[in-house]
């Protein structure tokens, strides 16, 4: 009697424990329409491990580097992890775990994240930190990341952040629940739509431009994790004109890589080299990101310089590699057709911007 | 630490797992502990005021109790050697030095309060009138923060000293034993003011782990949540644009932040006592109920004896019948009964009596001109229904009415409209826009705008109306259901699978309808600001 009052109440603890979890999966933003950014970190656990290069950084990697491009040109395997406003704590976390599947040739940071020095949004951390698998660097990732408002407990159970979504759940909610559509190309995220730059704003005066402890702190940390990993680290700044790129962030940067022996490439300094035209073909909202167009551009080009620089194996006559990469290939090509329809038909990007303009 | 914050419900958790762990000899300490840290995270500066309460209630008490057996053993060793003269003597002199230790207690313990909760009020009126009357200077305010529960502490702590002072129970000699009945956590929030001869045996005893009384007392807290989560602070949205901005919501509006704000409250201050005695059962302490369906009341003065029922009885306790029956007082109803009559001379004493019990009353909620107010609404319409008892007699001889369900539906619904508007003082910023607004439900006539979608535009959406009409509909039911008994009771009878469908619906209702987190703006409970 007593075990079967003991059965039946474990199965009814695991009854609530089952609705939770289900619940959970219902309210949490699926990301598959409008702000799709919030599945880029998490479409890699659905990859095969094994890249060459992973980038990482904030959108200036995810909107501006093909790896497609890199692996048609030169059969490098990378893959993007980088996610909206993705500070470089979140970087560092996203590194540290990364290892833990793979251990790349090269890692390569997008150094625009070194000008924030604190937490800055809720909205913007749980793009990238809702996506992580629950692991001890997430947990740090967390730590790292939370505003003051924040509370460590509605990130390990998401629900209590997301419970008040009840209201406005739709149909999308209830059919990705358990499984998503890829969305990215190897955590690149791709618009072939194209918006030139019309006018650049005038950049502000800054009160300070050194950039902050607490980044430069994360970025030593950041060399010393790719040290001890002999993994080689690269910084880049991408070749997008807003938010502006000050001389003086630049100039400690440079001297930075020198001390540390790094090689840093700014893409703003290369545009001509690298053909990218933000005024007529390159960007898809005047110059913030590049498009298809542009990004294939960089991706050409810095390629070249990765496999040049650390002389990365050419895997395209791999069978093993050419299967899987085939099949991203046609993804990605069906995808730059569809949406190059899309624009035909519509006159815009109606698949990203959720059935609005 | 919020009672709704993860915080706090983590201290709970890890409180009844070590309380139930360690040995029950441990327990009163563990709880002290517990309490100082609940405090200390409040604030760690007020630490001082609740320990200076604690301090100087133990030094008088005691001192008070010693002289009680100072009188006892020279009174028996004595025995037949005193003139009875003699003896009155002595007994008045022991008095005196009791009733300085008492006054000393209470003019440091109520001094603090005063000057920590009343003296910017004092000195705004003083800079009122000082410019009033043409004055070019004003006095500057004190910057003083409030520190957690200091008027429910300082009332039950006082409540405790003018007991021992009148003998009905010795003082406790353990100061940390009285440190824990001054600083019992769950009551800090919002009280209830509990008596030390109530509190007092079921808080130090020893406490073995009782399954039912756990398990009773966590669905308190549940229930406790549920009403503070989902309904009061779902609700404060609406109350707060509605108040907030009297100009623009006037006529309809009004009443419907009435009506709401009356709502909120309810369920925010009952919600609270819900989780104090939860909390209280779970650890196996016994706290009084605070509540008795109070919105089921037929008139202001059934109200009045079942809302905030500690602090309604702490003002009779330890104001109206010290008042009563205070010489002056006495002397003053024997003229009264001279001069005008028996009838009139008999009510005038009492009148005055609950004037000054409703002024403090109101002052006790808060230091501004609107509690005031509050109270003398309060004590006008208590007074006005006394003065018209022999129309309500006359009526009810000349209409059998007072059973029928028809009558008693009105009379509940007049007292929740009448208690309703005097609350309005509670709410909005000043006395003068409190009548404005009370005044345009009569005058502005905008009721046809309820029905056009502007109440979606409070801040609350449809699905937030009807989750509130929902919870409305459960308390309701709820409240029907204790009228013949206790609802966890029944609910216990119930086979397995109804009472864990009914358990776990509502944590899933108060994790998933619950308005905190992001995109909510979590309150304290109203009744902590008092």
């Amino acid at each position: 009697m007593t075990h079967k009052r003991t059965l039946l109440k474990l199965t009814t603890i695991c009854c609530l424990i089952l609705t939770l979890f289900l619940l959970q999966k219902l309210l949490m933003p699926k990301y598959v329409t409008a702000i799709v950014e919030g599945s880029l970190i998490e479409e890699y656990y659905q990859e095969n491990a094994g890249h060459d290069v992973i980038f990482i950084g904030d959108c200036e990697v995810y909107g501006n580097i093909s790896p497609v491009t890199l692996w048609e040109k030169y059969g490098i395997t990378s893959y993007i992890r980088g996610s909206a406003q993705q500070l470089i704590w979140q970087s560092y976390y996203l590194m540290e775990e990364t290892l833990k599947y793979e251990k790349p040739k090269v890692f390569v940071f997008n150094v625009l994240a070194m000008k924030y020095n604190e937490p800055q949004k809720e909205e913007y951390n749980r793009l990238t930190l809702d996506g992580m698998r629950l692991s001890m660097s997430k947990i740090r990732a967390i730590r790292a990341s939370m505003t003051e408002d924040e509370h460590m407990i509605e990130y390990l159970f998401p629900l209590l952040r997301y419970h008040s979504r009840w209201s406005e759940l739709t149909h999308e909610d209830f059919k990705y629940m358990f499984k998503k559509d890829k969305i990215f190309h190897n955590g690149y995220y791709m618009r072939v739509d194209v918006k030139p730059v019309t006018s650049i704003p005038t950049p502000r005066k800054l009160p300070d431009y050194n950039l902050g402890e607490n980044a430069w702190h994360y970025l030593d940390k950041m060399v010393e994790l790719a040290e001890e990993n002999d993994i080689e680290l690269v910084l880049m700044k991408a070749p997008t004109i807003y938010p502006h790129w000050y001389d003086e962030w630049d100039a400690q940067i440079k001297e930075y890589a020198e001390e540390h022996d790094l090689l840093y490439i700014n893409f703003l300094e290369r545009m001509d080299e690298m053909g990218i035209d933000l005024y007529t073909t390159d960007t898809y909202d005047s110059g913030l990101h590049l498009n298809l167009s542009g990004a294939e551009k960089l991706s050409a080009y810095f390629g070249n310089i990765l496999k040049e620089k650390f002389d990365l194996e050419d895997h395209r006559q791999d069978e093993k590699y050419r299967l899987i990469w085939q099949d991203k290939v046609d993804f990605y090509y069906q995808m730059a057709e569809n949406q190059h329809n899309e624009i035909e038909k519509y006159g815009y990007l109606r698949s990203i911007a959720g059935g609005n303009q | 630490m919020l009672f709704t914050s993860y915080e706090f419900i983590a201290f709970l958790l890890i409180l009844f797992l070590v309380y139930y762990l360690i040995p029950k000899r441990f327990q009163w300490m563990l709880l002290l502990a517990a309490n100082y840290i609940f405090y200390f995270f409040s604030g760690p500066k007020f630490l001082i005021y609740i320990l200076t309460t604690t301090v100087s209630a133990y030094i008088a008490g005691n001192r008070i109790h010693s002289l009680h057996e100072e009188q006892a053993a020279y009174l028996a060793e004595n025995k037949g050697r005193l003139s009875r003269e003699d003896r009155k003597e002595y007994k008045a002199a022991i008095k005196s030095r009791q009733w300085k230790w008492l006054l000393y207690c209470l003019l440091l313990n109520f001094g603090i309060l005063a000057v920590i909760k009343y003296a910017n009020f004092g000195i705004a009126n003083v800079n009122y009138l000082l410019q009033a009357f043409g004055s070019g200077s004003q006095i500057s305010f004190l910057k003083l923060a409030l520190p957690m529960g200091i008027s429910f502490y300082t009332f039950q702590t006082m409540g405790y000293m003018i007991d021992v002072y009148r003998g009905k129970y010795p003082p406790e000699k353990n100061i940390f034993k009285l440190a824990l009945f001054v600083s019992f956590f769950p009551q800090l929030v919002q009280g209830p003011i509990s008596r030390f001869d109530d509190l007092s045996e079921t808080l130090y005893k020893e406490h073995d782990f009782d399954y039912r009384n756990v398990s009773f007392g966590l669905q308190r807290i549940l229930w406790g949540f549920f009403k503070k989560v989902v309904l009061a602070d779902r609700m404060l949205v609406a109350v707060k644009t509605l108040i907030q901005d009297p100009e623009t919501y006037q006529g309809a509006f009004a009443l419907v932040g009435m009506l709401f704000y009356a709502f909120q409250l309810y369920a925010d201050f009952t919600g609270g006592i819900d989780i104090t005695i939860g909390i209280g059962q779970v650890l196996g302490i016994k706290l009084k109920e605070n509540f008795n369906r109070p919105y089921f009341s037929k008139n202001i003065t059934e109200y009045w004896r079942r809302w905030h029922i500690s602090l309604g009885s702490w003002f009779r306790e330890y104001l109206f019948y010290p008042i009563s029956v205070w010489k002056p007082m006495l002397n003053f109803t024997k003229w009264c009964r001279k001069t005008l009559g028996e009838a009139i001379g008999r009510r005038i004493p009492i009148y005055i009596s609950s004037i000054v019990v409703w002024a403090a009353t109101g002052i006790w909620h808060g230091a501004s001109w609107n509690f005031f107010m509050w109270g003398m609404a309060n004590c006008f319409v208590i007074i006005l229904s006394q003065e018209l008892q022999p129309f309500y007699t006359w009526f009810h001889n000349k209409f059998d009415v007072k059973h029928k369900f028809g009558f008693r539906l009105f009379q509940v619904v007049r007292t929740v409209l009448l208690m309703s508007s005097i609350r309005m003082f509670d709410c909005y910023v000043d006395v003068p826009t409190t009548f404005r607004a009370f005044w345009s439900m009569f005058t502005v006539f905008n009721y046809h705008e309820l029905f056009n979608g502007s109440l979606l535009n409070l801040g609350l959406s449809l699905a937030d109306y009807l989750v509130l009409l929902m919870g409305l509909v459960v308390l309701v039911t709820v409240s029907l259901i204790q009228r013949t008994g206790s609802v966890r009771a029944k609910l216990a009878a119930k086979p397995h699978m109804v009472r864990y469908a009914l358990y776990y619906g509502m944590i899933i209702v108060i994790i998933v309808l619950g308005a905190y987190g992001v995109g909510y703006d979590s309150s304290q409970f109203i009744y902590n600001q008092f």
